[in-house]
């Protein structure tokens, strides 16, 4: 008997296979956008507006364009010339890309500078002089609503006042009706502040347009190649297959570099002028100032409790400071994002939420910061009020949790905002959550640590996350449907190349893509190369982003792989002299199903598709699959912290954290263990340390890293991580579920509450995010709610 | 080293120059260069030594950190002329053309990278701590990474990563 072939060993599902990328990262190098040189290439350089809120009196370039080494001036005026000052949003609205009559944030775009050299382009930056009639700012949704307040896009017929929508969902007289039956009504109000994604690369694109064939390729760095390859051609009006986006080697994405930017558009349009490719390379500041921000939403929470502890209904009203433009990256039914995908692990019958959307004068922000749409936000929201609930009923935080969350029994479960959960073990989850951080014993030493005067505390988050847009009935992105593809070759000697429509930013998918080959071929991992991020070269898809990349693209592998393994079955039956029926399949073997050692490996089969194929058969052995997914994936993770808060400095520590994600079925342990690290590191620097406020004039305070804190290896606490609990998704061809951004969702929540427990005799009910020394010192003096929300004073 | 002067072929006005010579992963190196240019520059467009990143132009990230007579310096605040005469060692010269260091091992058997943009630089800042400390304590690595940013990992792999290292190197 031939021994079947053992899945780990060739790299298949569940083998902690060494990265295939690190090995050009090691040594470096990789081809990131800043390492690619073109001949004759020039460099742009971006004039940013000091001021949040002015009127452009006028602009005088002509110094700029005197410095040797200047080849172009850019401004909003002469990008009008070609229709191209303004932009199309990816949710509708429009974007200054250039501005002409208005700046309406600190750092937009005003003008750009082509020449030979960065620094020339910068010293010509320096030399434009634009005079500048400043406005009144707005900074919040408050000032925005405000009688009299300015209107920020008066560039706008029909708009009146700085509101963008007013959306809302669920039932909203049912749960009135739950409201009026409840024991106990437990409020909340707070903001999750604006952050910024922040990938140590910025954003940068190398444009080149060759007038002798006409066609356009861009270097950029995008999460989404094809959109942006759809993008260009709708805004710069060129045809789609004469537009090649090649998105290379990413430093790091975490939504920010899923939108399309004026510099990306700047400089095409530089290119096609001046016929010679033009690289832009964002600075730092540029890219925290400018580029796609997250979060930044106000919470009025309420919830309906039975005295028992059942929680009878939800009511949330939202208000979302979207800055100057409406440019959020979502699916266009849904304005605020899957914000309504709160509470979704919660067995509650009623709920509604009503949410408003707002400009100011900030830089565009609502980007998937690591996260499915908005879903960070109602993972915090769904916590915090949970906690706040437990607190105010008096009950034990676990204890409340168990009776709420949504029963094994009960999958597949329809939420109150009408998502349908596929699956799941929460109970089980909070069980080894518990146990691991030692809950009981914890709750003993935290009573005895108080009557001495320390203060220790103990947090909990709990949550769910939708990963994986579409379906493609419900999620569409400019009328795009959501959807994704996968494309396979397999060479006649049994070696593959696979190709997909997502593109890696450090996900490791030329790793697994290959896993989820052998696992379905049985060739092995090391024997199939993966190629993404060229439009010319990729099938369609519609980026990576929200966690989509196993749900949706790795599902199309697999699915393409099916439809390989099909032809091969038949290419065995050929080979074998039997008909297809009599032929089984092992990893990587067909065989007689009479005469088991009778078989033919796959490699065997792709040899006969080139070599010896049946009559009649078209030959080759290559495949795709567009896979439009059934339903989203619905991973589970419990997080657990403990902390210890130092009473004089309002400094707290992390002392413990533990983490249990369920994201069904993992590709490679290894690297899964890698992302739950990294979310988990960005929900404590979202807790503790990370966020971007502006002063009444609309400064940005956060505009480079000495501002704008991320932790580093010296603050960053150890974390715990356990996967003993596998609940495979019932419709993903593989059981996964994604994982990438459950812990950066579902961790900050787990962190304020440690605090909040720990200060809990206090009375306070919240401090927002972060939760900055000064801020649970004025708490713990004052007793009293501590607001985060811009403007912060100035002077300090 | 010709690819430096055909970089500086294209002179912009009435600008300085400085004639300055560095020794680069072993190479003289001989270059003229604006006074202002700084050295992550010539080594990424000078020397097209790309492996050493540019994340935040203000000493923070650590993406562009280099050793310059052996001392871990963020490249992009250095003037190139402040290196004339040093020996700089960037991610480049770590391996050898048959033998990875076993710092770029040790990074891809724990699992110490994503994105690969900070990996040079954390290389550079722990190589810098192992010639110095052949036997540091996980605390001693996290304080050696402190001026080095990572958005992706959250440390934990990439402290395990220089552990594992440090071992080879002592084996």
């Amino acid at each position: 008997m031939t021994q079947a072939l053992d899945e780990i060993k060739i790299g298949g599902l569940g083998s902690s296979r060494k990265r295939v990328e690190d090995s050009r990262f090691i040594r470096g190098k990789g081809n990131y956008v800043d390492d690619i040189v073109l001949p004759g290439m020039l460099h742009m350089e971006i004039l940013r507006s000091p001021l949040a809120h002015a009127r452009i009196k006028s602009i005088d370039t002509s110094r700029a364009w005197q410095i040797p080494g200047v080849h172009l001036v850019l401004t909003g005026e002469m990008m009008a010339t070609r229709n191209l000052a303004w932009m199309p949003t990816l949710s509708y609205d429009t974007q200054a890309v250039l501005a002409t009559d208005k700046v309406r944030f600190q750092g937009q775009e005003v003008a750009c500078v082509i020449a030979d050299d960065p620094y020339i382009a910068k010293d010509a930056c320096e030399a434009i002089d634009v005079d500048y009639e400043p406005l009144p700012v707005i900074v919040n949704p408050e000032q925005a609503v405000a009688d009299g307040a300015p209107v920020i896009r008066d560039d706008k017929e029909n708009q009146a006042d700085n509101v963008i929508y007013n959306w809302e969902v669920g039932d909203a007289d049912g749960t009135e009706r739950a409201f009026a039956q409840a024991d106990v009504i437990s409020r909340l109000r707070l903001h999750y502040p604006r952050s910024h994604p922040s990938p140590i690369e910025c954003c940068g694109s190398i444009a080149d347009f060759n007038r002798a064939t006409s066609k356009l390729t861009v270097y950029m760095t995008t999460q989404a190649p094809h959109i942006i390859r759809a993008a260009v051609a709708l805004v710069a009006e060129l045809p789609e297959h004469m537009i090649r986006i090649v998105s290379p080697d990413i430093g790091g994405g975490f939504g920010n570099k899923v939108p399309v930017y004026p510099g990306y558009v700047a400089s095409i349009l530089a290119s096609i002028l001046l016929e010679r490719p033009v690289k832009w390379i964002e600075d730092k500041t540029g890219n925290l100032i400018s580029t796609g921000f997250a979060r930044d939403i106000y919470l009025d929470g309420e919830l309906a409790l039975r005295k028992d502890g059942k929680i009878l209904g939800v009511r949330m009203h939202c208000d979302a400071d979207h800055g100057a433009f409406f440019s959020d990256a979502q699916p266009s039914k849904f304005k605020i994002g899957l914000l309504h995908s709160s509470f979704a692990a919660y067995d509650i019958p009623f709920g509604h939420i009503t949410a408003r959307g707002t400009y100011s004068n900030k830089a565009p922000g609502g980007v998937a910061y690591r996260c499915s749409f908005r879903v960070t936000e109602a993972m915090f929201f769904q916590e915090r009020m949970i906690h706040a609930a437990a607190a105010d009923l008096g009950m034990d935080q676990a204890e409340f949790r168990r009776m709420n969350l949504v029963r094994d029994d009960q999958f597949p479960h329809r939420t109150p905002f009408g998502f349908l959960l596929d699956s799941g073990q929460y109970g089980k989850c909070l069980d080894v959550g518990l146990k691991a951080i030692g809950y009981q014993d914890f709750r003993a030493k935290q009573a005895e640590a108080r009557a001495r005067g320390r203060l220790l505390g103990l947090g909990i988050s709990t949550m769910t996350e939708p990963l994986g847009a579409g379906n493609s009935r419900e999620y569409d992105i400019l009328g795009i449907k959501m959807f994704d593809s996968a494309e396979i070759k397999v060479h006649m000697t049994g070696k593959a190349i696979v190709r997909t429509g997502a593109r890696t930013q450090g996900q490791g998918h030329e790793t697994t893509w290959a896993q989820i080959v052998a696992h379905e071929l049985g060739i092995p991992a090391e024997d199939v190369v993966v190629e993404e991020g060229d439009t010319d070269t990729a099938p369609f898809g519609m980026g990576t982003y929200a966690s989509r990349s196993t749900p949706v693209a790795g599902a199309a592998v697999a699915m393409a792989a099916r439809k390989i393994r099909a032809k091969a079955r038949q290419l065995a039956a050929h080979l074998l002299e039997v008909s297809e029926e009599d032929v089984d399949w092992e990893l990587g073997r067909f065989y007689v199903r009479s005469a088991p050692d009778r078989g033919v490996t796959i490699q065997e089969c792709a040899m006969a598709a080139y070599s010896n194929m049946p009559d009649g058969m078209e030959p080759g052995l290559q495949n795709m699959s567009f896979y439009d997914p059934p339903n989203l994936t619905w991973p589970f993770a419990v997080y657990i912290v403990t902390v210890e808060v130092d009473q004089e400095t309002g400094v707290w520590d992390v002392t413990n954290m533990v983490a249990v994600d369920d994201c069904g079925v993992r590709i490679n342990p290894m690297i899964v263990e890698g992302q739950i690290m990294g979310g988990l590191t960005e929900a404590y620097a979202m807790s503790n340390m990370q966020f971007i406020t502006f002063d009444a004039d609309g400064n940005c305070v956060g505009s480079n890293y000495m501002d704008y804190l991320l932790p580093t290896a010296w603050e960053t606490p150890g974390f715990e991580l356990h996967s003993e609990v596998v609940t495979p998704s019932p419709h993903h061809p593989i059981g996964a579920k994604g994982v990438g951004e459950c812990a950066a969702v579902g961790g900050p929540a787990a962190f304020v509450n440690a605090v909040m427990d720990a200060i809990s005799d206090t009375g306070v009910r919240n401090i927002d995010m972060p939760l900055l020394p000064d801020r649970v010192w004025e708490a713990l003096t004052e007793r009293h709610d501590v607001s985060g929300a811009p403007p912060v004073r100035s002077d300090g | 080293m010709t690819l430096i002067e055909q970089e500086q072929a294209e002179p912009a006005g009435e600008v300085p120059e400085r004639r300055i010579t560095v020794t680069v992963n072993g190479a003289r190196a001989t270059a003229v260069v604006e006074p202002r240019l700084l050295l992550s520059h010539l080594l990424r467009q000078g020397l097209r030594l790309t492996g050493t990143h540019m994340g935040c132009d203000t000493s923070n990230c650590g993406a562009c950190t280099v050793l310059v007579d052996g001392t871990p310096v963020k490249s992009c605040t250095m003037l190139a002329v402040q290196a004339d005469g040093h020996e700089i060692t960037t991610v480049e010269g770590l391996a050898t053309q048959s033998e990875l260091h076993p710092l770029q091992e040790g990074f891809r058997e724990e699992h110490g990278l994503q994105c690969g943009f900070c990996t040079p630089g954390m290389m550079m800042a722990a190589k810098a701590l192992l010639d110095r400390n052949p036997e540091p304590t996980e605390e001693d690595v996290r304080w050696a990474l402190s001026g080095n940013l990572c958005r992706c990992t959250g440390y934990q792999n990439i402290v395990k990563s220089v552990l594992w290292a440090a071992e080879k190197l002592r084996a």
